[in-house]
């Protein structure tokens, strides 16, 4: 192509999910990709102005980053996914996603929309969204192949990396979180720094092994539904008996999330703390509470 | 022996096809829960995770009181969203406090589910015939949607009535009626005796009279506890209402109707949205091409997929010049403070006729 496009990436939501896979598939096809830098407090002031007050942080966050995106680049990717499994859902703002970005800018997206329930696998969306960028069907499926095979392998790195910090003799401490909270400069990270600074090991709930297809959240909620939810459930089964505690961190207003939360501190039996996150919250009343909760796991070890 | 009492969360005048059914098809005594009160909500919230979604702490509320009241199988609608995840949670809840009970789940997950509700009597009354099964659950069907119909003329109309009353007291006996119904027949002969005496109440309508949509998420939209009787705070102020989610549509047309829906609304809309929010969009529309005055938007705090939904309508109501209002409830809204913004609403819609004369 003599005209090069560019497609913009936010790095919010489900990037943190699938940047492998995007990243490889668009290098593949050639294509120049620009991803959004870290969640800062711009982009988050213009996410809260695009969007209605009620919205999650998440999502604000999320628009924020399109905001950052659209003068700059010709399309943007907004991933529309309703579900990824027959009969599980996600939460339903992966459903509006696309609405809600074409209603707020005037901005291309690329179409991506991903609906396993009702037929619409994967693929058909890869499919779908490299014929609109002009390419034969040959070649996208090659370049999917090839990146699907690349996401494997750097999930693996991660579980494996994961699954070796777990041994070491330190105290330790699971974050329970959806991979696009515990990620963000703005949310996660708070949170992950301030851990490190006290000595503590993290691990992160949202590394999953790719490889897994025991469905050990069945041990706490038989009948959840939400996909994302379900592996970090599966987390919590796998490493539950490594840490010493575990902090739940979800933004407001999240829907799944305060219902399942819920439903983990009444059936799992570990120290825990919740911490809600909107953008009001200030570091260091979180900061307090982090150091009393590492206090509480930290004396146990002495007294044990 | 005593019967074993079975109990479900009341919703408003759905007890009466709900209570029903429940007494054809199995042995157990049914009782509603007991109308909603500030103390139903209040119990609701103390056991329900702090950022549960309204319906979840009312519908708590609703279960330990039945519970308290000697209920000893208590029921639930399931749904979308995350009505489908309430069960268990609410069981587990009720588990820790300490209640013994059996619980089920009417649609166990499949919103659309005949067959699930099937399987649910079945396990509530395992000596149930099919054919019986499917012969009540018909009439139950038709009676909802006998019901809705009325509804929908009710409450076109009631606020306009002269003798302050006579809508809700046909009602009632339509209900009391209702729920001796003997067959299909029966049910059809009284609808059109009912029919034609709410026809025939009298009303002072004047042609041009304030008209106001109703759109938003389902259990606020049918629940009107919860709402602290928005409607009728409405009908109050000589208001012509619709709203179009009742339990005819939940049940049966939202299947029919997505396409069309999304069509109506193609310019903004590419996809459902998820839950009911794509459908509340095109319903504004439907509302803003009939002529009428203003839309109100209602959901409870937190509600995801209307939150989804909202920058849009906004966006459909902008272009189309149209007056719209946003209304969430939540365990601390002030009933003032809804009554001072609906009043103000009104004013706003009257100054606009105004207006354009």
């Amino acid at each position: 192509m003599d005209n090069k496009i560019t497609i913009g990436i936010p790095r919010s939501l489900l990037y943190y999910k699938y940047n492998t896979l995007w990243l490889t598939f668009f290098n593949e096809l050639g294509i120049d990709t620009l991803v959004s830098p870290e969640t800062n407090y711009e982009i988050l002031e213009n996410g809260k102005k695009n969007t209605v007050s009620e919205a999650c942080l998440s999502l604000k966050i999320f628009i924020g980053h399109v905001n950052y995106l659209k003068d700059k680049v010709d399309y943007i990717l907004v991933p529309r996914i309703v579900s990824l499994e027959n009969e599980m859902k996600l939460c339903t703002n992966f459903s509006a996603l696309y609405d809600i970005v074409k209603n707020t800018f005037k901005v291309n997206v690329i179409s991506y929309n991903v609906d396993v329930d009702k037929g619409i696998s994967e693929q058909d969306a890869f499919i779908k969204m490299g014929q609109e960028l002009g390419f034969g069907k040959e070649l996208i499926l090659n370049a999917y192949k090839v990146s699907k095979k690349e996401e494997y392998k750097q999930r693996k790195i991660n579980y494996l990396l994961q699954r070796k910090k777990l041994n070491r003799e330190r105290t330790k401490v699971l974050l329970v979180s959806h991979g696009y909270n515990s990620n963000d400069n703005l949310v996660g990270k708070i949170i992950t720094d301030n851990l490190k600074k006290y000595d503590v090991e993290v691990i992160y709930a949202d590394i999953i092994n790719p490889d897994n297809r025991e469905k050990l959240y069945k041990n706490i909620s038989k009948r959840l539904y939400w996909t994302y939810n379900q592996e970090l459930l599966n987390s919590i089964e796998e490493y539950k008996d490594y840490v010493d505690g575990i902090v739940y961190l979800s933004t407001l207003p999240c829907g799944p999330d305060s219902l399942v939360n819920e439903m983990c501190i009444r059936k799992v039996n570990k120290k825990n703390i919740t911490i809600y996150m909107d953008e009001l919250s200030s570091t260091e009343m979180i900061q307090t509470r982090l150091e009393s909760f590492i206090d509480i796991i930290k004396k146990d070890d002495i007294y044990e | 022996m005593n019967r074993k009492v079975i109990s479900f969360p009341t919703l408003s005048d759905y007890n009466t096809p709900i209570k029903f059914i429940l007494e054809k098809l199995t042995d157990y005594e049914v009782r509603p829960s007991k109308q909603i009160t500030k103390d139903t909500l209040e119990l609701g919230s103390k056991h329900s995770p702090e950022y549960a979604c309204l319906p979840f702490k009312y519908t708590l509320g609703n279960y330990i009181e039945s519970l308290e009241d000697g209920a000893g199988i208590i029921l639930q609608a399931g749904g979308g969203c995350r009505f489908g995840y309430y069960y268990e949670l609410q069981q587990q809840i009720l588990t820790d406090l300490g209640y013994e009970f059996e619980f089920y789940s009417l649609t166990d997950n499949d919103v659309n589910g005949i067959r699930s509700i099937y399987n649910t009597f079945k396990k509530l009354n395992p000596h149930i015939k099919k054919i019986k099964y499917l012969y009540y659950l018909l009439l139950t069907f038709l009676m909802i949607y006998f019901m809705d119909k009325i509804d929908i003329y009710i409450r076109k109309n009631i606020g306009f009535e002269i003798h302050k009353g006579s809508f809700d007291r046909i009602k009632n006996s339509m209900l009391t009626k209702f729920s001796k119904t003997k067959g299909f027949i029966d049910l059809i002969k009284n609808y059109l005796y009912y029919k034609k005496r709410f026809i025939n109440i009298p009303l002072d309508k004047p042609k041009n009279c304030i008209k106001i949509g109703i759109v938003g998420e389902l259990y606020t939209s049918m629940q009107p506890h919860s709402t602290y009787f928005l409607e009728r705070e409405l009908a109050n102020m000589n208001v012509e209402i619709t709203r179009f989610t009742n339990v005819t549509f939940l049940l049966i047309t939202k299947r029919f109707k997505e396409k069309y829906y999304l069509r109506k609304i193609k310019k903004y809309c590419k996809y459902t949205l998820g839950s009911d929010a794509m459908e509340n969009i095109a319903r504004a529309k439907i509302l803003i091409d009939k002529g009428y005055d203003g839309i109100i938007h209602i959901k409870p705090f937190g509600c995801t997929p209307e939150i989804g939904g909202m920058k849009i309508l906004e966006n459909l109501c902008n272009d189309e010049n149209m007056p719209l209002m946003f209304l969430t409830f939540d365990t601390n809204t002030s009933e003032l403070g809804i009554k001072t913004r609906l009043e103000a609403f009104y004013d706003m819609l009257n100054m606009r006729r105004n207006n354009e004369k």
